[in-house]
């Protein structure tokens, strides 16, 4: 039974070459004294819910290196195919090459079948290869899209279980995420509800958690219909520094203008020197 | 400052388990399975609505328990097996034919999986059937309890079965079973989930947290 995919492993259980490789290079690294870099990941929050039509997606937009914010505008909301995306939280690399590959797959897929693809193939495909790595590969992702079958919303965890629900939420912010949803969700909501409350969502998560921030992107998804919104809201504008006070230009100057400070009073005092001794030294010009 | 200034929460990298009670009864004529609906990583609840009582045919049900990922893979690569092997032999299964693919993926990779299925339905052959297959063992009983919250409803179970319980009764104590292990057992909870199984199919039913019965609460 030939498989029309990109990527050919599949001998059962899993391969563990990359792991060999990477004990070798840390060796390596470590005779030399210097510590391997850590992955980035996505302390991130993310979530999606069904609403009349379709699907919203959302994700905030910090991914973290450590303690330091690596990037302060990065894309979480990943195109799978025209109808469906996925947003992925855990490490960056791993949500970015795992979506990829699997878009390229359901893409050759659908050629093949000769029909648009669903949203429960790329569930599947998804929730084998993680679970062929066994966990390995950080990737916690929200697959949302609407297919002949209606809007279908999807959690897919590192270890390849998945939950089909009508709203979900991942990521270091999820349960701030999913507090708001609890409170307000209703089914069948309208699309300007439904993205209010996903942006409301991921901005509680943005606000309480210190892996999630700055931007707000969504993704809406209707039959025939994708709006990829980015940004969608700035949440956290960096503030402008002032240009001119009072007429006179700020901007890190710190002359100021002649008579800006008033005299009182003028005293000259002459100092009178005596010239005691004269002497000329030439300087040594060769 | 430490690495651990804002530390990842441990649930985002703890596997997702099904810390569950799950348990299938036979009755004259069928069975009925049961299953709370939590599911945790570690100390939060990701899906406080999952159906545990995942269909591998027709009229054959199993129930998951362990973990989330294990558990759902097993029971999807025997769903497909089930489906060649229907179609080859030209019939409906055997619940012992379910019982026995599952037990030979769960005995095979016994080292490298941690879920425990409990396999039940209805086939023409002996009525209804319900198979444990803990660890990689295939046992046939006449009920079988699973799961985290099972340990608590060991001696309601031994004491309350009764043979030949009518359809309703069985039910019935399927729903006082659950109902007793959610409430000692912290990894169990949300809605019951009920599946009975007879010659005219399978009937899937939800009873929601208040519909439980109350038992002694104070």
């Amino acid at each position: 039974m030939a498989t029309v995919s990109v990527c050919q492993y599949h001998r059962g259980g899993f391969s563990f070459e990359n792991c060999k490789r990477n004990a070798l290079l840390e060796a390596d690294i470590n005779k030399l004294g210097l510590s391997s870099p850590a992955a980035r990941k996505t302390g991130t929050t993310i979530c999606g819910l069904v609403y009349k039509d379709g699907v919203v997606l959302g994700a905030d937009t910090r991914a973290t290196e450590g303690m330091v914010v690596a990037d302060k505008n990065c894309s979480k909301i990943h195109y799978i195919s025209p109808n469906v995306y996925c947003c992925g939280a855990g490490t960056a690399a791993d949500t970015e090459m795992t979506t990829q590959i699997i878009s390229s797959n359901l893409e050759l897929h659908s050629l093949s079948t000769g029909r648009p693809p669903r949203v429960a193939t790329a569930n599947r495909m998804l929730k084998q290869m993680l679970f062929r790595y066994q966990g390995y590969i950080g990737a916690a992702l929200v697959l949302g899209g609407v297919d002949c079958n209606g809007p279908h919303l999807y959690s897919i965890y590192p270890h390849g279980s998945t939950d089909k629900l009508p709203y979900v939420t991942m990521g270091s912010g999820s349960l701030a995420a999913m507090a708001v949803f609890e409170d307000r969700y209703r089914p069948n909501m309208e699309e300007e509800e439904a993205k209010r409350l996903v942006r409301d969502a991921i901005a509680a998560g943005i606000f309480n958690d210190l892996g999630s921030g700055s931007n707000i992107d969504l993704c809406v998804i209707t039959k025939g219909k994708v709006d990829y919104l980015r940004p969608h809201d700035m949440a956290n504008k960096k503030g402008v520094r002032e240009e001119k006070i009072y007429g006179h230009p700020v901007t890190g100057n710190y002359r100021y203008k002649h008579g800006t400070t008033g005299v009182l009073t003028k005293t000259v005092t002459p100092l009178n020197l005596e010239v005691v001794e004269e002497s000329v030294q030439t300087m040594d010009t060769s | 400052m430490s690495e651990e200034m804002f530390p990842e929460p441990e649930w985002l990298s703890e596997e997702v388990k099904t810390g569950t009670t799950i348990i299938a009864v036979t009755f004259d004529g069928g069975v009925v399975l049961g299953s709370d609906s939590r599911v945790s990583a570690g100390e939060a609840v990701v899906n406080r609505v999952m159906n545990k009582l995942s269909p591998l045919h027709d009229k054959i049900y199993c129930a998951l328990s362990g973990s989330a990922a294990d558990a759902q893979t097993i029971a999807e690569i025997v769903n497909y097996q089930l489906d060649v092997h229907s179609i080859e032999v030209e019939d409906d299964p055997l619940v012992c034919s379910a019982a026995t693919l599952v037990k030979n993926i769960s005995y095979k990779y016994k080292e490298e999986l941690s879920a425990h299925l409990i396999v039940a339905g209805w086939d023409r052959k002996k009525g209804g059937q319900v198979y444990a297959t803990l660890s990689g063992l295939l046992t046939s009983q006449p009920f079988a309890i699973g799961g985290s919250g099972s340990f608590y409803i060991n001696g309601f179970v031994d004491a309350e079965y009764r043979k030949n319980m009518t359809k309703r009764e069985c039910q019935e104590f399927v729903v006082n079973a659950l109902t007793l292990a959610m409430g000692r057992d912290g990894s169990s909870g949300g809605v019951a989930y009920v599946v009975t199984i007879d010659k005219d199919g399978a009937e899937e039913k939800c009873v929601l947290g208040n519909e439980l019965p109350k038992f002694f609460d104070e």
